[in-house]
């Protein structure tokens, strides 16, 4: 087994009356991907916060490695427009970066051309890249990414997805990324936690694809429909009934209309 | 009369220079209205070093950090939306700062000159003020130049990063009451503001990287005190007022002239 990065034992997370968070528990590996799947609203965000420290979890615990660096691409970018600010500079403001590294870490996402452009005039996909550049140059052995192919039209976010397993591979880091579509990640993620308040279920994309869970979430039609992606189409229920047991879904139940969320 | 122009430029730089990166950061991270209200809560300081008989400018520091800690508690317990507790504090410390200052029999205060700013009547001593305060203000920017632009650019990045982005968030406040308190002399409580905003949004359309605007805003700030102090001298008119229309006037020349070939859009 691979270096635990950092463990997430049953957090839970309450703003005033509203429960958000509640159970969670995820751990994260050395060179695995985690992606986080679920609907608005599910708390996704609201568990990479917590992750990061940027939110105190009302209940649980969480352990990191002591040599733990996160390297974290928020999902939006917003400096004010009164703030003239170029790609350079802004990767220049990594808490103690070399200022040599900044070239070579824009030429390895291929977007060094825009080292000296204006951050205000970037297009969607390149304002990831540069926010995924600032993530890299903090040194990472976590990447933590908050929707990282938002704004990217869909032949960008599989390219972004194709970069991001590399940049694991190469680094041997762990990854955890909020997705809203499994199906264009399913193929770069190692495990995929589908949650909403809570896990639902959790285990390979396979698996998850498969799961009642996730089914009464996203509907199994519109999984069958975005399955052309999928090899395995025919054999969803077949392998869900295979390894629904033995797999750690302490969590997961069936999704029925008295279900509060 | 050479003597007292003299003081009143090189007092009138002193507090330009140093306004303008600090105005660089209210106009980045939209503060304008929270300086405002310690510059309008700046009164009630000089009603209180009158009345304990300490330094009006220490007076004036201490209940400017006073009020901005205040703020950031007040801020946290999430009651009201920020501009209207802005307002409050900023509105009810003026008045009561006005009301203070009348109980104040056996002084004479000239209203107007701390409402408005007397250039003219820095002294010796206000220049000692304000040469210390604004090395000193100087010196923690750039000491502290990386993460103050760290956290204005992107405070969660910063916070994960590391950086200590809640001390950097007072040492921001404590920038701006030092640097109002130095130039409250200048320019008074009401006008206080417009020289660190005017220059610095002047200085946003010359400039592509945030150094650049800092130190341009500086530059426009120390022409709109000479222009000031000219067109005060020529027409006599109130100092203050005129600077703050001099730095207008250049903000709306700069917007007027249409760009060219900029990157910037």
């Amino acid at each position: 087994m691979s270096t635990c990065l950092a463990e997430l034992s049953n957090i839970g997370i309450t703003f005033g009356q509203r429960k958000l968070l509640s159970n969670i528990d995820i751990r994260l590996h050395q060179g695995e991907i985690v992606t986080l799947i679920g609907p608005n609203g599910s708390g996704k965000s609201t568990l990479i916060r917590t992750l990061l420290g940027l939110q105190k979890p009302s209940e649980g615990q969480i352990k990191r490695h002591e040599h733990l660096r996160i390297g974290y691409m928020p999902q939006k970018l917003h400096i004010d427009p009164t703030l003239p600010l170029t790609v350079k500079h802004f990767l220049g403001l990594v808490r103690n970066v070399d200022k040599k590294d900044i070239l070579p870490t824009l030429k390895k996402l291929g977007i060094e051309a825009l080292i000296n452009s204006q951050v205000h005039v970037l297009s969607g996909g390149e304002t990831q890249r540069v926010l995924l550049a600032r993530a890299l140059l903090n040194k990472p052995n976590l990447l933590v990414l908050d929707e990282p192919v938002q704004g990217v039209d869909v032949n960008g976010q599989i390219e972004l997805y194709k970069l991001i397993v590399r940049i694991r591979d190469e680094l041997n880091c762990g990854v955890l990324m909020i997705s809203h579509d499994l199906h264009l990640v399913m193929a770069q993620t190692d495990t995929v936690v589908c949650i909403n308040q809570h896990v639902c279920c959790s285990g390979t994309p396979q698996h998850v694809k498969g799961h009642p869970a996730y089914q009464a979430l996203f509907g199994i039609p519109g999984a069958e429909s975005l399955a052309i992606y999928s090899h395995h189409h025919d054999h969803v229920h077949d392998e869900h009934g295979d390894i629904k047991t033995g797999q750690q879904d302490t969590n997961a139940h069936q999704h029925t209309h008295n279900c509060s969320h | 009369m050479i003597e007292l122009m003299f003081r009143a430029l090189v007092g009138g730089l002193g507090v330009a220079a140093i306004a303008g990166p600090l105005g660089a950061f209210v106009v980045w991270r939209r503060m304008a209205y929270f300086g405002d209200t310690l510059a309008h809560s700046a009164l009630l300081g000089v009603a209180l070093g009158f009345l304990f008989d300490v330094n009006l400018n220490l007076a004036i520091i201490v209940l400017c950090v006073g009020l901005a800690a205040a703020l950031v508690t007040l801020q946290k317990k999430n009651i009201i939306a920020t501009d209207t507790l802005l307002g409050i504090l900023a509105h009810s410390s003026l008045s009561l700062g006005m009301v203070a200052v009348s109980f104040l029999d056996d002084v004479r205060i000239d209203l107007m000159s701390y409402l408005f700013g007397d250039l003219l009547a820095v002294s010796q001593n206000d220049l000692y003020w304000i040469y210390g305060g604004g090395i000193a203000v100087l010196l923690l920017l750039i000491t502290f130049w990386k993460p103050l632009l760290a956290m204005t650019v992107n405070e969660e990045l910063a916070k994960v990063e590391g950086y200590p982005v809640e001390a950097t968030r007072l040492l921001l406040m404590l920038l701006v009451a030092l640097v109002i308190a130095v130039a409250m002399k200048i320019v008074g409580v009401l006008l206080i503001t417009s020289l660190m905003i005017i220059p610095a949004a002047t200085a946003r359309k010359l400039s592509n990287t945030p150094v650049q605007m800092a130190s341009m805003a500086s530059i426009i700030g120390c022409l709109s005190v000479c222009a000031g102090l000219w067109v005060s001298f020529q027409w006599d008119t109130p100092t203050g007022p005129s600077v703050v229309v001099c730095a207008a006037v250049l903000f709306l020349i700069t917007y007027s002239i249409p760009a060219k070939n900029r990157k910037v859009p």
